[in-house]
Parts: structure tokens; C-alpha cells; sequence
């Protein structure tokens, strides 16, 4: 049984990533919109370099938070209009474990790429070269637990009116302590504050309660939503 | 009794609730109630009031201006105390189907908001003559602000959602991931604050509040809890009667009123 468990959450997880794979843009929505956002401040404040240097954690951060809760749109929306998220639920393993098949997926194709391109942006927020490896841990690290809270509110507002702009209205305050916790790290590794593995370890923490529970408060509110 | 007995106990409650709680019956019930709890709050702010602007003696170094925390300390306590009213009567709700539970949660969540926000318009104004300004980035203030977005949130998703069970379910699962993440949002801003101010603006431990200060403001949040309850019953009766509108009952109120 076990082995037939790990086999289906796999078995969802190729599928999502074959899925996404084959309508790429929706992933790459997601990052050209980091990319936008991070070079619109430059543009809005001016490029002077110290400045820039100030928000650069922030601005990344903050510019990350918007990308990830963009791509939540379609965790679950086209699954849910074909059908196939019923198919899910009426599948014999425990949906929880599947939804963080989906869930990880998801995390695959947005926080990841999203990690690996801010050393780029970095470099054009003028952010100290000491700092990006903070940058890159931090957002490797904090953005699970964006995808893994934010599939909470996209199962809950499947098939709702304005359901794209409520997702954020929903996700966003619960993100608080992820911005917190990843900008400070960084910032305390340009220079700003206080040893940044603190608020490392603090994500890790936030990570370990969040796995916990979002695929299961994720999985009761698609049952919900599907009822 | 050991575990069973409490499950036992939990489940002799609920089956209570079933019995009385049906919609036709807490509507007589509740309204027998309200005037009881509005005469209850009346005098409880007559007294808390009259206290708290002339009884209490004004503070040493901010004169009279410390008044508002009568009305700005209870409002922020009762902000905080019915998101957990409001996720309590929410799980309640979805656990075990309990309809009056879905909609005292409902009820809850408009009063919550404006005790927050009535919070911050308060903060904001004492703020002005202690700090200078009219918005600090004090913690305590930041928190509010963000617990009034989890407010708004809830509000927005019951009302998007036209079943009312499915709205009640979706926002209940909506307010205990909420609760469960109200500490560390309320911790990190906590902890975000101390790393940016410096440690002589902050009042990290409260003043020493004297007995003549703590009786108003006891005598106050009691008020504006007997305020919250009123105002529940209120509006619970009122959504009883959206809900229930095509039954016999309420078509029967409505004509006698006529």
C-alpha cells in the first residue's frame, strides 16, 4: 500500500509538471513578472546605487510574494474545470498527499525558477555580491511555504466570482512573516542588520509547521469547494 | 470518565445545540436577550465612561490625553478575542454541522473588523500627541493592521460565495489557518519591530498602570464585550431571517408585523 501511495503521489507530480510543460507560459507569466516588477523601482526611485542597495531585500522579496501569488491561480483552476480534481478526490489515497504532490509540483515551477533567476536581479538592485547567496537561500527556503499556504485560498475560491483578485486579497497578510523573515536575512547579509542565519533558521521553522498542515487545510478546502 | 467522557460530553453539547439551537427557536430566544444585554452595556458605559473622563486622576506625563485608552485598549482587546470567537464558532460549524454556529461566525466577522478598526482610528489619534505623528510602525499597530486584512479576507470570501454552507465551510477553514497563523504573523512583527526601532522609543514593558487608571478600564472592556454580544444577537437574528425567509415561520412573523 505504501509503495502504492508513493507511486500516485508521484505519478501526479510528473503529471503536473508534464501538464505545465506543455503550457509554459502560464509558468513564464510568473517570472517575467518578477523580473518587471524588480525593474520598475529602479525606474520609479532612481538608479542611485546606495539606495537601491537600502531596498534591494525588500524589493526582491516583496517582487517574489507577487509572482507566487499570481501562478496560484492555476494550481488548481484548469484541474478543476476539466474535471480531473474530482478524479482526485475520488481516488483511494488520502487526498492530502496528493494535493502535495500538486503542491510541490507547483513549487517546482514557479519558487524554484523564481530562486534561480534572482541572482540576476540581484545584480541589477545593486544588492552586495555577499548577499546574493543569502537571497538565493532564503527564497529556497521561503517560497514552499508561499506555495504550501497559498494553495489554501486557491482551493477555496475555485469556481468564485473575482476568485483571481480574492486569492490575493486572502494570501497576502497570511505571507507577513515570510517577508519578514526572508528580507531581514537578507538584509542582515548586505550588511543591515544582525547575523542572517537567525532568520534562516526561523524560515526553516515556519517550513516545517507549514508542511504540516497546509496539504491537509489545502485538501478540506477543496473538498468544500467540490461538494 | 477518562477520554470518553469528555467526547461523550462533547457530543451530549452538541446534540444540545442541535435541540435548541434550531434557527426558530434561538430568534425567540435572542430576542428576549437583547434588551437585557443592551441595558447591560448601557450602564456598563455610563459607568466606565463617567470613570474613566472624570473619576480617574490624568496621568503624570500625558495629561488627559491618556483617556482614550478607555475607549483604545478595549477595542483592541476585543479585536483580537472575536477572530477567536469568530474561528471558534466557525470550526464549531464545520466539525460538526452546526448551522446557528456558521452563523454567529458570519456575524462575528463585521463586528471584529470595526473593533479593529476602531483600534487603529484610536491608536492613530493618541499617537499624534505621544509621538508626534498620526501612523508609527509600532508593532502592536502593525499587528491590528494586518489582523484587520485577515478580517476583510474572511468578509470577502463569505461574500463571494452565494450557498451558505459552502461560504461558511470555505471561510471557516479560511479562519482557523488564520488562527493558527495569527502567533507567528503577531511574533514576526514583534520581532521585526525591535530590530528597526530604536530600544528608547519602544515601551517594550507596559507602564505600571495604577488601580484608579484600572478600574475604568476593566469597567470599559466589559462594556464593549456586552456591546459584541449584543450586537451578535442583533445581527444573528437578522441573518436568521434572511436565511429562513421561505419558511412558514418567518413568512407568519412578517405578516403579523404588517
Amino acid at each position: 500500500m505504501k509503495g502504492g501511495l508513493l507511486s500516485a503521489m508521484v505519478a501526479v507530480f510528473t503529471r503536473e509538471l508534464l501538464v505545465f510543460w506543455r503550457r509554459s507560459t502560464e509558468v513564464m507569466t510568473a517570472l517575467v513578472f518578477f523580473v518587471i516588477v524588480t525593474t520598475l523601482f529602479p525606474l520609479a526611485v532612481g538608479p542611485e546605487r546606495h539606495e537601491l542597495m537600502l531596498m534591494a531585500p525588500g524589493v526582491l522579496w516583496v517582487a517574489a510574494l507577487l509572482a507566487t501569488t499570481l501562478s496560484l491561480n492555476h494550481l488548481f483552476a484548469s484541474d478543476y474545470q476539466d474535471g480531473s480534481l474530482e478524479q482526485l478526490l475520488v481516488s483511494p489515497y488520502p487526498l492530502s498527499a496528493l494535493v502535495f504532490a500538486k503542491i510541490a509540483a507547483h513549487w517546482v515551477l514557479t519558487g524554484l525558477p523564481l530562486a534561480l533567476l534572482s541572482p540576476l536581479l540581484a545584480v541589477q538592485m545593486a544588492l552586495p555580491t555577499k548577499a546574493i547567496g543569502t537571497l538565493v537561500g532564503s527564497l529556497l527556503l521561503g517560497t514552499p511555504i508561499l506555495s504550501l499556504i497559498g494553495a489554501v485560498p486557491a482551493a477555496l475560491t475555485l469556481g468564485v466570482r473575482g476568485g483571481g483578485v480574492l486569492v490575493s486579497l486572502l494570501v497576502l497578510p497570511l505571507y507577513t512573516p515570510v517577508l519578514i523573515f526572508g528580507a531581514e536575512a537578507v538584509a542582515a547579509s548586505a550588511g543591515q542588520g544582525f547575523a542572517s542565519v537567525a532568520h534562516l533558521s526561523l524560515l526553516g521553522a515556519f517550513l516545517a509547521v507549514v508542511v504540516s498542515f497546509a496539504p491537509w487545510a489545502s485538501s478540506a478546502a477543496l473538498r468544500v469547494s467540490l461538494d | 470518565m477518562g477520554e470518553f467522557g469528555g467526547f461523550a460530553g462533547v457530543s451530549r453539547l452538541i446534540k444540545f445545540i442541535h435541540k435548541y439551537g434550531a434557527p426558530k427557536r434561538f430568534y425567540r430566544l435572542a430576542g428576549r436577550l437583547v434588551p437585557w444585554f443592551a441595558g447591560v452595556t448601557a450602564l456598563l458605559f455610563v459607568v466606565g465612561l463617567y470613570l474613566g473622563l472624570y473619576w480617574a486622576p490624568p496621568d503624570y506625563q500625558q495629561g488627559d490625553a491618556y483617556r482614550i485608552m478607555f475607549v483604545h485598549v478595549p477595542n483592541a482587546w476585543m479585536s483580537m478575542m472575536a477572530y477567536v470567537i469568530m474561528a471558534s464558532f466557525a470550526a464549531t460549524g464545520y466539525i460538526w454541522n452546526v448551522r446557528l454556529a456558521d452563523i454567529m461566525a458570519k456575524a462575528t466577522a463585521p463586528l471584529g473588523a470595526s473593533f479593529t478598526l476602531t483600534a487603529l482610528v484610536t491608536g492613530s489619534l493618541w499617537g499624534k500627541p505621544m509621538w508626534g505623528t498620526w501612523w508609527v510602525w509600532d508593532a502592536r499597530l502593525t499587528s491590528e493592521l494586518i489582523l484587520f486584512f485577515l478580517y476583510v479576507g474572511y468578509m470577502a470570501l463569505q461574500a463571494s460565495i452565494d450557498d451558505p454552507r459552502r461560504a461558511a465551510h470555505a471561510s471557516a477553514i479560511l479562519a482557523i489557518v488564520g488562527v493558527v497563523n495569527i502567533p507567528i504573523i503577531h511574533y514576526s512583527v514583534y520581532w521585526w519591530h525591535t530590530l528597526h526601532q530604536p530600544a528608547s522609543l519602544t515601551l517594550t514593558s507596559q507602564p505600571k498602570i495604577y488601580i484608579t487608571m484600572l478600574i475604568p478600564l476593566i469597567i470599559m472592556s466589559l462594556a464593549f464585550m456586552f456591546f459584541y454580544f449584543t450586537m451578535l444577537l442583533v445581527r444573528v437574528r437578522s441573518e436568521i431571517l434572511v436565511r429562513e425567509q421561505r419558511t412558514d415561520w418567518v413568512r407568519k412573523l412578517v405578516r403579523s408585523k404588517r
